[in-house]
């Protein structure tokens, strides 16, 4: 089975339980969920659930159709094979002496990260972008040690029009 | 019974009533807006966070409702009701352990896509999520198992949820909707609007076929050599029997009916070949296994039809008519693809068709049939429980409304008892509901107060609602109730024999209550059969009454049904019960 990553935005009802319906879908069917973002739309009353997920072909067939067939969700798409922007927004604590700081801001903006916070031994650096360039950054910053790592999840628009 | 003059007024004078715009409760537009709705028998249970509703259904003379002695009997009457009759059913219970009781009834309606509307209290909304005496999350615990279900947090959106409920449950693939009022939403007060039109952004079920698909599959059909129709309960809820009958006929192709199925295409027609599956009968899964084109007809293959997948219809292209686009390509690969509506499919489909090049197949199978009918050791010294069901189909001429629970009697029932009218068989096929067989029936003859209902349980689940006997001589409802009586878990015990190696644990149900004296203590006529001579006797006179009558129908515990296919062997693998001999 070809097993690949999908992006898949969901247009739905901002109603109360709305996630849960989505994320008890995902459960119920034994479907994987590897992020689930969630934030209003663009159309008042409407929210935009992004789903990262895995699966072969059937399977995402499958959880589209299912997803169909929940009232509360308006829109499925399939990002996957399209242009897509997809990014994700990490906050991670490394430890950081004085004598440290400059070689991590070195780091930092290669990545065109930003430091939002330093505290006399250590510093919380922002990341945003795709899934790769997060997990890039946090092999970087491993070896200074990292006390607390905290991942937005995806969230993806198709570019053009 | 009385449930015929529920209505004070005529339609169209009670219709105007209803739509006056008052001042009214929640509880009060409830009930309002479930007669607007055409719902003419609600099964309930009153409680707690339900008295305002029940209290509004105190003398008022539009509104019939139906009080069970449990909460599952509601909602099971509520779904034989729907089932029978292709009406949205109605069942209320009150919050907490009302609404839970009614979980298994909801699963049930769900598995089938039983159209109803399942009404329950909660506690005030200042008190959800405080852990409140009788609070449940329903609409939580429910997710999974209804089509959509709404917690009502405003009394003015009521009016608009339960019209979309309604509408819901009974369009597309069908299947119960819940609805969860907080008690203060049912006391509050507000100007009664009714609203006209239904508008779901969200749901828009296909009902109409792409033309493409429906022209692919009619070609797939004059190239075939092997067809095979595989019918499902879709057939009976889209009401396209006829439109099966046409199909059939004139492309030439037999037909397969699955458990739900029974009575979409008459078993009289000479191109039925009966049921398929697990339990089905040699000749259908045979057609299964050696057919070129498997046309399935508002089925899903159930792991109970297709047994092992791998194994499926190794040599068949499959066509796939279902209203729900999920369920095409969920279990098998399908490559004629039409969602759609089944009768609307069948239609466009019967213009165009032409017949399959089948005769030299259609031959061999009826060969087939005639070498491999179903069968058993009848005796004279013991009562057969398939003798027991040839003689209710025989007597009743097969124009009975017959319920079933879940187990061996189920599948005699289906074996044994010949359907030619859809909406006459009611089981529990995809959640296999033991207790359901009973209350079901009492739903049944509720909506079909001039039909002839027959329940047929076993010993064991007839004990899971027996206390429904309670209503059906209150209400003097005339079902005709049959007990098959082994005195044990029988398809449990089959099993346990042929897969466990004689392992007989935990199937023993002697020490049953006395069931003609179980049935006399509610009020109800009850008879016993243990000789064939006794069981002609008994099921005459119960025939006869008028009125709700039990019988029991002692037989040998031993009995098996076949043919019988083990879990994980293909539909090529039957046991015929003859092997030993053999």
């Amino acid at each position: 089975m070809n097993e690949r990553r999908h992006t898949i935005s969901v247009l739905v009802n901002n109603q109360p339980g709305v996630m849960q319906r989505v994320s008890g879908l995902f459960a119920r069917r034994a479907f994987n969920i590897e992020s689930i973002t969630v934030g209003e739309s663009e159309e008042k009353g409407l929210s935009r659930i992004v789903i990262v997920t895995k699966g072969d072909n059937k399977t995402i067939e499958q959880i589209s159709k299912q997803l169909y067939k929940l009232i509360d969700v308006i829109k499925v798409v399939d990002l996957t094979d399209s242009p897509m922007v997809d990014r994700e927004l990490a906050l991670i604590k490394v430890n950081a002496d004085p004598s440290q700081r400059a070689e991590i801001l070195g780091v930092v903006e290669t990545f065109r990260a930003a430091v939002v916070d330093i505290s006399p031994t250590t510093m919380i650096v922002q990341v945003v972008g795709d899934t790769r360039k997060i997990e890039a950054m946090v092999e970087l910053l491993h070896p200074y040690g990292i006390r607390e790592l905290s991942r937005t999840g995806v969230t993806a628009m198709m570019r053009g029009v | 019974m009385d449930a015929t003059k529920f209505q004070s007024l005529p339609p169209e004078e009670l219709r105007k009533k209803l739509l006056q715009p008052d001042e009214i409760t929640g509880s009060e537009i409830l009930l309002r807006c479930l007669l607007l709705e055409g719902v003419e028998c609600v099964f309930g249970y009153p409680g707690g966070a339900v008295l305002y509703i029940y209290d509004a259904m105190h003398d008022n003379p539009d509104f019939y409702h139906l009080l069970t002695r449990h909460e599952q009997g509601a909602i099971h009457a509520a779904d034989g009701y729907a089932r029978s009759t292709g009406k949205v059913g109605v069942c209320i219970a009150t919050s907490g352990p009302g609404a839970t009781n009614l979980v298994t009834g909801i699963a049930t309606a769900y598995m089938d896509s039983v159209p109803l509307v399942v009404i329950t209290g909660n506690v005030a909304t200042s008190a959800i999520g405080t852990d409140a005496f009788q609070e449940a999350d329903i609409t939580g615990i429910t997710l999974p198992i209804t089509k959509h279900n709404y917690l009502v947090r405003d009394v003015n959106d009521l009016p608009r949820i339960i019209r979309e409920a309604f509408y819901i449950a009974s369009t597309g693939r069908k299947g119960p909707v819940l609805i969860d009022i907080p008690k203060d939403v049912s006391a509050q007060v507000t100007k009664f609007h009714y609203p006209e039109n239904v508008y779901i952004r969200g749901y828009n079920p296909t009902v109409h076929p792409n033309k493409m698909q429906v022209n692919r599959l009619v070609k797939a059909i004059k190239e075939a050599k092997k067809p095979v129709i595989l019918a499902g309960g879709g057939v009976v809820y889209s009401g396209a029997h006829e439109e099966l009958i046409q199909f059939a006929e004139k492309a030439r192709i037999p037909t397969i009916t699955t458990l739900l199925g029974l009575g979409g295409f008459p078993s009289g027609n000479d191109l039925w070949l009966g049921m398929p599956g697990m339990h089905g009968t040699y000749t259908a899964n045979k057609a299964l296994q050696q057919c070129d084109l498997l046309i399935s007809v508002g089925a899903r293959f159930d792991d109970r039809v297709t047994m092992n997948v791998a194994g499926f219809a190794p040599n068949a292209k499959i066509a796939h008519i279902d209203v729900d686009p999920a369920e095409i390509g969920k279990v098998v690969k399908t490559e004629i693809p039409c969602v759609g509506d089944v009768k609307e499919v069948l239609t466009l489909v019967n213009e165009k068709v032409e017949p399959a090049d089948s005769e030299e197949w259609i031959r061999t199978l009826m060969e087939m049939k005639e070498q491999y009918p179903l069968r058993y050791n009848d005796s004279d010294e013991v009562l057969k429980p398939q003798y027991v069901i040839e003689m209710i189909y025989e007597t009743t001429k097969g124009e009975a409304i017959v319920t079933t629970d879940v187990g061996q009697h189920q599948m005699w029932a289906a074996h044994y008892y010949k359907f030619n009218h859809p909406r006459s068989w009611i089981t529990s096929g995809g959640l296999g509901t033991m207790g359901f067989g009973f209350p079901s029936a009492i739903g049944a003859q509720i909506g079909n107060p001039d039909r002839l209902v027959v329940s047929i349980n076993g010993d064991g689940g007839m004990q899971m609602c027996a206390q429904e006997l309670a209503i059906c001589a209150i209400h003097n409802i005339p079902v005709k109730i049959v007990v098959i009586n082994n005195q044990v878990l029988g398809m449990v015990r089959q099993w346990q024999e042929i897969i466990y190696d004689n392992r007989f644990s935990h199937i023993d149900l002697s020490g049953s209550p006395d069931f003609v004296k179980l049935a006399e203590a509610y009020g109800v006529k009850g008879l016993r059969a243990t000789t064939k001579e006794e069981a002609r006797q008994a099921w005459e006179e119960a025939l006869e009454t008028n009125g709700p009558v039990l019988v029991e129908f002692v037989v040998p515990k031993e009995e098996n049904v076949y043919p019988m296919i083990k879990a994980g062997d293909t539909l090529d693998d039957m046991l015929m019960g003859d092997e030993q001999n053999e």
